[in-house]
């Protein structure tokens, strides 16, 4: 389904003339060439398709193999072959771990958090910015604020610890004058403040360009009609401007929500050490840890495994949900 | 601004003419005194109220501020002298006495030059095959009736849904003996489906008449992709391969895994290393003969380190900003 819908070439392949009763058992259309033949047209294509796929086969399916330790006491001097098979040990080992579920509630109470606190953020500044008329200013002031969206996590905490850190900008002026001084890297209960405060730093802005785009499709013919009808701009902006928005932020909130096991890994593995594992632990930093860190391959893997299987369960049912609403789904867009 | 306020009792007191202005009547009646008309507004929208105003320009503010002073503070900061951060009790915000001295010092050899290298040749390397792989796999799987064509997309658009995971991924690198080789930084994430992706529907969109008389004219695949493909979209490209290159550049947890020497590390680890975490760096200036141990602070010397990592997105950042918005992705993403 999801190729039919990214080639839009489906009706190229059924003979629009095919009245005929077997349109799909009968080979017998015109442009039927044989597959040596066509082979051979397409050898350049193919050439050309070899460097990707031979990268992402062994990258990711070769890769994917892998995930057979997840059953294994794997050990690195045993190998995959020769490590003992234990059945499912591991997964209980990983649901009977109570860090574990430490992680898996850090990671979901980080994302309920930062979809309170985060999503609204870009769809009022692009209404902000889409009220802006003078399109130097709104022009400028984008700019702006898409550039931290470049900037890698280590930059983007790194400033973080600059500004608001034990040693940072506001806690010496504060320190200055008399005042006592915080530090916002090191305290555990604004941890989820802190983090959310860089997402929106680094990624609010990016985010707004998709509600801009929404907002451009909008006729003005509407607004002129319904100001004209006597609608003030509070009422211009209900009925009108947040129906036109509406399908978009529903679209993404459904696609958050399929992706909500996977949080900020590289932002958090930065600032675990600095904050404690207690509140910055999610699934990813655990699986981690435990693995390449701890060398408790297997349990990693297994762990590491349950996650990816509820994503991906999570994602396609994101993207079922997303049609059943009558939006394209992410995987059609491009 | 002093204009308007001169302005404001005098025309309070002469009842409003202008249609506009007395359809945008306050809800209290009173007549709202006339400004002067943005031209940008069109003609049947209402002035905005001047706490509105104010407030719009005070959050729109705010929101730029919040992005350009960090940036400010951490630049000045690192052409300034030891002495002068030292006055400010850390970041610099008024410009004091300035010098170079930082730059000079972690640009002489040491730490940071090497891992500057490290970066710009990961970075140069990745970049440069990414994009190839990639144009020419978009360009393999722009004939939707080619042979093979739906298994091999569908290979593509397999690895959207699901990644091998930290742990199989590790392993495969370190059983491949990527371990502290600078193409364990390369490969594993050198092609990404969805750049593919859009490539491909951007190649798919070129008028097949063009390609068709090409190949009328007898020219090959390869053919067409150099001399008529590729110069069509130069712009679409160049995005693709600067998504990489940000890629590449900013990437630092592939090389917390992979590379375990010091040496090989790229900027960003020594970024997180040396700043973030505040290891001292260890001789900035011992590769350097001609530089006495001048008493830096380690302070400009770190945001120097800092803004080391910002230029190149800095350098890019024109681009991004003509091309991206209006550009393939965009069209991608609206669908």
């Amino acid at each position: 389904m999801t190729l039919d819908t990214l080639d839009g070439h489906r009706g190229e392949v059924s003979d629009p003339v095919g009245d005929g009763v077997a349109s799909g058992a009968a080979p017998s259309g015109p442009r039927r060439i044989g597959w040596r033949v066509r082979l051979k047209a397409d050898r350049s294509l193919l050439i050309m398709v070899v460097p990707a796929v031979g990268l992402l086969v062994v990258f990711t399916y070769v890769a994917v193999l892998g995930n057979i330790i997840a059953w294994q006491d794997y050990s690195p001097y045993t190998g995959f072959i020769d490590s003992p098979y234990v059945a499912w040990a591991n997964f209980e080992r990983v649901f009977s771990n109570p860090l574990f579920l430490d992680a898996v509630r850090n990671t979901l109470s980080i994302t309920a958090f930062q979809l309170v606190f985060f999503f609204p953020i870009p769809i009022a500044l692009a209404l902000l910015l889409n009220s802006v008329m003078n399109p130097r200013i709104r022009t400028a002031i984008q700019s702006v604020v898409y550039l931290p969206h470049f900037f890698s996590w280590v930059l983007v905490v790194t400033i973080f610890q600059q500004m608001l850190g034990g040693a940072g900008l506001i806690s010496q002026t504060l320190r200055q004058h008399g005042y006592s001084g915080f530090d916002l890297m090191t305290n555990p209960h604004t941890f989820l403040v802190l983090i959310t405060m860089q997402s929106v730093w680094k990624d609010a802005g990016w985010g707004i360009i998709i509600f801009l785009a929404a907002l451009g499709t909008v006729s003005p013919e509407l607004y002129e009609a319904a100001a004209v009808d006597g609608a003030n701009g509070w009422q211009r902006m209900w009925h009108i401007t947040l129906p036109a928005l509406r399908s978009v932020i529903l679209l993404l909130l459904i696609l958050r929500l399929g992706d909500s096991l996977s949080v900020g890994f590289e932002q958090l593995i930065l600032q675990r050490d600095a904050v404690g594992p207690g509140v910055s632990e999610v699934i990813d930093t655990y699986v981690y840890y435990q693995g390449v860190v701890n060398g408790d391959w297997g349990f990693a893997a297994a762990a590491g495994l349950v996650k990816g299987v509820v994503s991906l369960g999570l994602v396609l049912g994101a993207n079922r949900l997303a049609h059943a609403f009558g939006e394209a789904g992410v995987y059609q867009k491009a | 601004m002093s204009q308007q306020i001169t302005r404001i009792p005098l025309e309070a007191a002469i009842p409003p003419l202008d249609v506009a202005a007395d359809r945008t009547g306050s809800p209290t009646g009173k007549p709202v005194p006339r400004r002067r008309r943005s031209k940008h507004r069109p003609a049947w929208e209402e002035e905005p109220s001047r706490l509105g105003r104010a407030g719009k320009a005070a959050v729109l503010t705010f929101v730029v501020l919040a992005v350009v002073f960090p940036l400010y503070t951490v630049l000045l900061t690192s052409f300034s002298t030891p002495a002068e951060s030292l006055h400010s009790g850390g970041l610099v915000i008024v410009p004091g006495e300035l010098t170079l001295n930082a730059y000079t010092q972690i640009l002489s050899g040491g730490v940071v030059t090497r891992s500057v290298l490290v970066s710009v040749g990961v970075t140069a390397v990745g970049t440069l095959m990414s994009t190839t792989v990639s144009v020419l796999a978009a360009y393999g799987l722009s004939r939707p009736r080619s042979f093979a064509h739906r298994p091999i997309l569908f290979i593509f658009l397999m690895t959207m849904f699901f990644g091998a995971g930290l742990i199989p991924t590790y392993l495969l690198v370190s059983s491949l003996g990527l371990i502290n080789s600078y193409w364990a930084l390369i490969l594993p994430g050198s092609v990404s489906a969805f750049n593919v992706v859009i490539l491909r529907s951007f190649f798919m969109g070129i008028d097949p008449a063009v390609l068709d008389a090409a190949r009328i004219d007898g020219a090959g695949d390869w053919r067409i992709l150099g001399s008529i493909v590729l110069p069509m979209s130069r712009a679409a490209i160049a995005v693709i391969a600067l998504f990489y290159g940000v890629g590449y550049w900013n990437a630092f947890f592939n090389a917390i895994l992979y590379i375990n020497d010091n040496a090989k590390w790229p900027l960003q680890l020594v970024l997180r290393s040396y700043v973030l975490q505040g290891v001292t760096l260890p001789g900035a200036s011992s590769g350097a003969a001609n530089v006495t141990q001048v008493a830096v602070s380690p302070l400009p010397l770190q945001m120097a380190v800092m803004i080391l990592a910002v230029i190149p997105i800095l350098m890019v950042y024109p681009f991004v900003q003509r091309h991206f918005t209006k550009g393939v992705i965009f069209g991608a993403v609206k669908g």
